[in-house]
């Protein structure tokens, strides 16, 4: 199947507006006829269940979590971008659109990129007339601030918690369209098969966690807003309950999965503090404006921080990169911090820690000063790792926390099977290698409400469906699979806990495709992976019944997917032999450590066709054109 | 540390529940109390036991769904703490932890320690948004709004719609929660047009869904892992009055 991004033609800063004429429309009295599945509720499912709503569509959305305010989304912190230029600063959306190609290392599909740029500016308005309250100046204008990757300030905020703000804004259209009767809303209620009718997505097969019963769903339509896959890895900074479970059976149902291997370590968080630890919490890059990043010189010192002269100490990002210091980009700071680590030098237990130090910062502006700025972020580290950094430096280590990879979509966010739309994080067009702060927030909600809204109507007024309900042979086929898998989980009694092997799992993905990824590496762990998975399916223990509320056997399906997926996504790695954004291969970097890409041989998407568990995935390439940024090596110095 | 766990145990809905001893054994002071709770459901788990049902998900505090009534106090008693970021550090060696689900009418006990707060999504539905639809919408600095007023509308909309003011109320009310969102949106211009419309409906469902009244104890500002104030419920009441006197 050859792959068509449906790129319209014309000059880049045309192409969405020509392309919003060419696309067909749906008469408004006709809406109410097409039904669309939405599952995922987060800032792109909530904003697109909402917005197909209000249009007239008939909408079924659906989240795991208790209420659809609760998706991760939530836990966004810094802010949005958006190319609004209130700062008159020189922004535009032509900069903002460079950055984020930039920002991307090459890899992402530049007229997605333009568009995300165009919209981004609508994004800010709607979330405004919502009541959203995002920080203001005493004039009563927006208040902006500068995020990575950019030389502008156009990063519109709600103190740290900006993203909770904006879910808080499409939850609550989405409820008002729930009140008005046009959404059905199915909260603690998990997809666990896409059903596909004649090649075209029609429906989906769900899990009520309440009460376990296998039900099913058909639309015209199935859009997937169920975000990324960092949870492969264990520990990460998403939400416990984040899965791949969704994308990864839409994959084995036809859907090409892309670029899986660009996953994004945030330099910043705070660091495990045992094998208990269940996840890890960020701690926003903000703090290195005015923290200083360091460790002992020497191996081994087991002194306390206050204790070690500076003489003894390294501020190694200083050192190695002293234009921009303790700000060195997110890939950056976290490979040198694992590299000192792997010298022997990280601090706190386990030794996989570095300082951020306030010390200096303190003495300069006086603790009132640095309790203004960051006392909340402050008050937090106290209470998860029970120090005090107004007198000890805090510890930190880099973490997984957002997936640039996903399904793979065309300009019209529909993957190669027809119907089926994804948006958010769980597609993979926007971010390239590598997300620039800021703009993860900025493409969930550009999808959900001036994206797909739009793109959608086309697909219902321009392709033929035949009528389909769910006595239709593939749902009960879909129903009869997801069933069996339970029973198949349930009947193992084997004797090692889900967790355990989740853990395990995570370990492998971590050492071995994590920061630093090698070819030697990547084939152990295509050799780890399969052996823990035949483990898994002969020795788990999953308590409980099926017809009943059972987390455990919720994990049990999540994690019998992380072992699928967790193949393909090192398989990516393997093949793709060049450093671009948050892949990073040591065999393919500069002489300074910097990522390597090779254009000539890997300027592409790698779209995965599903042939079997244990087989070999097939390759497809999307050859990306760079016609309006030029390709040049990302300098940092 | 080595403490003993009373937990409410409880198959579904309709079926009674009762409160059951585990030990909780070898347990760090850097454990959050939820993973110290995933280290007593892995030895359940391979006990051929079925784990204790709590519900969470972010684990930083932001989220809501986490929500458990830790020794007779929602949240378990810290400043500003949801369940999730709470530290065994604040416990000691031989404690007995009693261990329950938020309890209210309004929040029927799913299993165990997880219960069902979908009628919180039910007062939202009645009038908790600003009913603007997507697209059409002015330019964002075409109204400005103080930055008092922008402030304070942020201290309330920071709700993360736990419940553990409910949880915590004699009454099990559900007025801060409510006044929360009422006084978020009555304090900005956008939200204003309707904010007559929004309390008198969103009060009504409150209402139906079997919240209690309001004493004025403020046992839910003390409890909220937010730190919401009590001053909004006076803000409610006069949004309230306003629509009843004019």
């Amino acid at each position: 199947m050859t792959l068509d991004s449906k790129i319209p033609s014309g000059p880049i800063a045309e192409k969405w507006d020509k392309h919003k004429f060419d696309m067909k429309l749906v008469n408004p009295a006709n809406k109410r006829r097409y039904s669309v599945i939405v599952v995922g509720s987060g800032l792109a499912g909530a904003s697109a269940a909402a917005s197909l709503a209000e249009m007239g569509y008939k909408v079924k959305c659906f989240c795991y979590q208790d209420s659809p305010r609760r998706a991760h989304s939530i836990a966004a912190q810094g802010g949005i971008n958006a190319a609004k230029n209130y700062q008159n600063d020189g922004d535009s959306v032509q900069r903002l659109f460079y950055d984020t190609v930039k920002g991307g290392d090459f890899r992402a599909r530049e007229a997605n990129v333009y568009r995300l740029a165009q919209v981004s500016a609508n994004v800010i308005d709607q979330c405004v007339a919502q009541g959203v309250p995002f920080a203001r100046e005493y004039g009563g204008l927006l208040s902006n601030r500068s995020f990575g990757g950019a030389l502008v300030s156009r990063t519109f905020y709600a103190r740290g918690q900006t993203g909770q703000q904006l879910l808080l804004g499409a939850y609550q259209a989405l409820e008002r369209q729930i009140g008005l009767g046009n959404v059905q809303m199915f909260p603690r209620t998990e997809m666990l098969d896409l059903v596909v009718v004649n090649g075209q997505a029609r429906g989906i097969v769900v899990r009520n966690l309440v009460t376990g019963s296998i039900e099913s769903h058909a639309a015209d339509a199935v859009v997937l807003g169920t975000g990324g896959y960092s949870n492969v890895f264990f520990l990460s900074t998403n939400a416990k309950n984040c899965n791949t479970t969704a994308i990864w059976r839409a994959h084995k149902k036809g859907a090409y999965m892309a670029n899986p291997c660009y996953t994004q370590i945030h330099p910043t968080c705070i660091p495990q503090s045992g094998d208990h630890q269940s996840k890890l919490t960020l701690m926003s890059e903000s703090l290195r404006n005015d923290g200083r990043v360091w460790v002992p010189k020497m191996p081994g010192d087991a002194r306390a921080p206050g204790d070690i002269p500076e003489t003894d100490r390294d501020y190694y990002l200083e050192r190695l990169y002293p234009t921009y210091g303790n700000l060195a980009p997110r890939d950056i700071s976290s490979r040198a911090a694992k590299r000192v680590c792997d010298e022997g030098r990280g601090v706190g237990p386990g030794g996989r820690g570095v300082y951020l130090d306030f010390a200096e910062a303190i003495k300069r502006l006086g603790e009132h000063v640095v309790r203004e700025r960051y006392g909340n972020l402050f008050d937090m580290y106290e209470r998860i790792t029970g120090e005090n950094p107004y007198k000890a430096p805090m510890r930190i280590y880099p973490a997984v926390h957002y997936t640039m990879g996903g399904l793979w979509v065309d300009y019209n966010l529909m993957s190669n099977l027809p119907g089926l739309h994804v948006i958010g994080e769980a597609n993979f067009s926007d971010h390239g290698a590598n997300r620039l702060g800021a703009s993860a927030l900025m493409q969930g909600l550009a999808d959900g409400y001036f994206v797909l809204p739009y793109t959608i109507g086309h697909y219902f007024a321009s392709v033929k469906r035949d009528p389909v309900t769910i006595d239709h042979p593939e749902f009960k086929k879909a129903e009869e699979s997801v069933r069996t898998q339970i029973n198949r989980l349930l009947s193992i009694r084997g004797k090692r806990t889900v967790l355990s092997f989740h853990r395990e799992l995570g370990k492998i993905m971590w050492d071995e495709c994590g920061m630093a990824r090698t070819e030697a590496s990547l084939k152990k762990a295509l050799e780890l992976i399969p052996a823990l998975r035949d483990e898994f399916w002969k020795n788990v223990m999953v308590t409980g019944e099926g017809a009943d509320f059972n987390q455990a056997l919720e994990h049990a399906g999540r994690v019998a997917d992380y072992f699928e997926f967790a193949e393909l996504l090192c398989a990516d790695a393997l093949h793709r032999n060049e450093s671009c954004g948050g892949h990073f291969r040591e065999e393919y970097q500069t002489e300074e450590g910097e990522a390597q890409r090779d254009d000539a041989n890997f300027a592409y998407v790698a779209a995965w066709e599903h042939k079997g568990v244990g087989q070999p995935a097939v390759l497809h390439k999307e050859p990306l054109a760079f016609e309006t940024v030029h390709l040049q090596q990302r300098s940092y110095k | 540390m080595n403490l003993t766990l009373r937990v409410w145990r409880q198959k579904k809905a309709s079926e009674p529940g009762r409160l059951v001893d585990y030990p909780a054994r070898d347990i760090s002071p850097d454990m959050s109390f939820l993973e110290m709770l995933d280290v007593v459901n892995e030895g359940l788990i391979q006990q051929g036991q079925e784990p204790i049902a709590f519900d969470s998900d972010c684990r930083e505090g932001i989220c809501g769904m986490c929500s458990l009534v830790i020794n007779g106090v929602p949240h378990g008693g810290h400043q500003a703490t949801a369940t999730c970021q709470l530290h065994m550090r604040h416990f000691h060696d031989g404690q007995t932890i009693t261990i329950e689900p938020w309890r209210a009418k309004a929040f029927p006990v799913v299993k165990d320690c997880v219960c069902d707060r979908s009628s919180f999504d039910r007062v939202i539905q009645a009038g908790g948004f600003v009913s603007v639809g997507t697209g059409g919408t002015p330019d964002a600095n075409t109204l400005p709004i103080s930055k008092k007023d922008s402030d304070r509308a942020m201290d309330a909309a920071q709700c993360i719609g736990c419940g553990a003011c409910v949880a915590a109320c004699r009454n099990a009310s559900a007025m801060l929660f409510v006044a929360a969102k009422v006084s978020h949106l009555a304090q900005l211009p956008q939200g204003k047009v309707e904010a007559a419309d929004r309390v008198q409906a969103m009060v009504a469902q409150m209402d139906a869904e079997g919240f209690g009244n309001c004493s004025n104890q403020s046992e839910c500002e003390a409890v909220c892992p937010k730190e919401i104030s009590v001053d909004f419920i006076a803000q409610l009441n006069r949004e309230y009055l306003k629509t009843v006197i004019k």
